[in-house]
């Protein structure tokens, strides 16, 4: 293992029953850089993150994460090791029960044993983090799409984190809210020294902010590089990705019979 | 066609067959997972103030009007025999053997049972659970095993609160209304219940239906599709299943309770 590679991914199979998902993937993560995973719906994006996250096992290959072999660990090691990651949800999977406050200060109270005085503290610093402090004793409910995703990230990077995984952040965005998160991102895992695994469709938005991308299609890599790299790829699928071209090595139209058969066109003519 | 229908059956029995070992298994580990929920004992409390406390008007109002009725239908037919006295002893054997366990947890399925359903299966389509679980915090102790034991404890003390409104109800109705003798009323009821063969078995019962019933919410919720339609099934899943093992579980533990006592 390289000493920079925070996540290594060695030759990974998965499949959902006997549907193949993700066919003998090789993936690294320096640390302190943003890395970007991309690909069209349906590839496997996600999977990778719960892979790394250990929320599922390989049915081959293996996923290490600071140089501890995930799907080896038992449940123990596992939590042990995910006090040391966050996880940003696609719609930020606040508990709607409890304040933003309370919901910044859930891994402090559940796994600290600081004194409230000090939980308070911290929470406000998360908070402020992400331009939120004046919203602390907000419930969910109240929160904007882009709000809610702002708390999710103060509460993944609660217990100071060294990895943080995000699952489609701009999902769903305004354009200000996009800018703020994606400038959020790259801001926290600069000066917090984390390392981001972003998985996300938008583009233009994470090509501004990432340090490494990842392409994935039918369930294996198909590109990788820097930003520029990616935008000058000649590479048919990127190309067509990158510029959101409806169709190409992605075809516009799902699988079907002849169109003629369908509409019976050739029965009317007999 | 006859091939498909066995297939399809065959496949629904495994299913369920497959189910009900997946639900045996999530006992166990609420069972495993419980040491949080008494160790945090404010969690259960906080749990116990949902299922329970608020489940206090529907429990206190319905025991009193079938407390009514019984008063009213006992009177009904003690009065062919010129047993009218006997009213106490038939409202409060009753309600304290039968009517207030099954009849509490019966409205416990449906106000509760459903409400922790909903909860835990939106949990779940929300991705609360699988934040919690990516937060190194362990849903089934934290989330489950609170829910649980709530349940559990909650169930006994709404059915006794369920059979003393109705024993009020049927007083209110035979002594005051009716004119039946307030002293034979009570005094009858008082030498005609026993506190181990009917109260403390009565209790038992609502401690099982409990048990039943919570499992049950909790399962359906958690094994719940994480869709709008998956936790609207769920919840109505909820409430046929429990309703009809609460029925079940009555005559297999009235059964072995009471035969052979006079």
């Amino acid at each position: 293992m390289h000493n920079d590679n925070l996540v290594e991914i060695e030759d990974v199979e998965f499949g959902y029953g006997a549907r193949p998902v993700l066919k003998g993937i090789n993936q690294t993560a320096r640390r302190g850089q943003v890395i970007a995973i991309m690909g069209s719906s349906g590839c496997g994006k996600t999977t990778l993150l719960r892979l790394i996250g250990g929320q599922i096992k390989p049915g081959q290959g293996k996923v290490r994460v600071a140089g501890e072999s995930v799907n080896e660990l038992d449940q123990t090691g596992l939590y042990r090791l995910r006090r040391k990651m966050g996880m940003l949800f696609q719609f930020g999977a606040l508990f709607t029960d409890i304040s933003v406050f309370d919901n910044v200060a859930y891994q402090l109270r559940e796994h600290t044993d600081l004194p409230e005085d000090a939980i308070r503290d911290l929470v406000l610093m998360k908070l402020h983090a992400v331009g939120l402090r004046g919203a602390a004793q907000l419930m969910p409910a109240e929160l904007s799409g882009g709000m809610a995703r702002r708390v999710a990230l103060a509460r993944a990077i609660a217990l100071d984190p060294m990895l943080v995984m995000y699952d489609e952040p701009f999902a769903g965005l305004d354009p200000i809210s996009l800018g703020i998160t994606g400038n959020l991102i790259r801001r926290l895992t600069d000066t917090l020294g984390l390392t981001s695994l972003v998985v996300t469709h938008d583009v233009q938005e994470s090509l501004k902010i990432v340090d490494y991308i990842y392409f994935v299609s039918e369930g294996v890599i198909v590109a990788e590089g820097t930003a520029a790299e990616i935008q000058a790829s000649g590479l048919p699928y990127v190309h067509q990705f990158v510029h959101g071209e409806a169709d190409g090595p992605v075809p516009f139209h799902y699988p079907a019979p002849p169109y003629a058969d369908d509409l019976r066109l050739g029965a009317q003519r007999a | 066609m006859l091939r498909q229908s066995i297939e399809k059956l065959g496949h629904r029995t495994i299913q369920g067959v497959w189910r009900i070992g997946f639900a045996a298994r999530f006992f166990l580990a609420v069972l495993l997972h419980s040491g949080t929920a008494f160790r945090r004992f404010g969690l259960t409390i906080r749990e116990m103030y949902f299922t329970g406390v608020l489940s206090l008007i529907i429990i206190l109002v319905s025991g009193l009007f079938v407390g009514m009725v019984l008063g009213l239908q006992g009177y009904e037919t003690l009065q062919t025999y010129g047993s009218e006295e006997a009213l106490g002893v038939l409202v409060a054997l009753s309600l304290v053997r039968e009517l207030g366990p099954v009849v509490a947890a019966l409205l416990f399925a449906s106000r509760a049972g459903s409400a922790i359903t909903a909860e835990i299966g939106l949990m779940k389509a929300t991705e609360q659970l699988s934040a919690m679980e990516m937060m190194a915090v362990d849903p089934i102790a934290r989330v489950v095993a609170p829910r649980f034991w709530a349940g559990v404890i909650s169930m006994p003390l709404l059915a006794a609160l369920f059979s003393a409104m109705g024993i009020f109800g049927g007083y209110l109705v035979g002594v005051q209304l009716i004119g039946v003798d307030e002293g034979a009323f009570w005094s009858q009821m008082k030498n005609a219940v026993d506190f181990e063969q009917d109260i403390l078995n009565g209790v038992i019962k609502s401690v099982v239906f409990g048990i039943a019933i919570t499992t049950i919410a909790l399962f359906e919720g958690y094994d719940a599709p994480p869709t709008a339609e998956g936790v609207s099934r769920a919840t109505t899943r909820t409430v046929v299943t429990s309703s009809l093992v609460i029925l079940a579980l009555d005559f297999v533990l009235t059964a072995f309770m009471f035969r052979g006592l006079s």
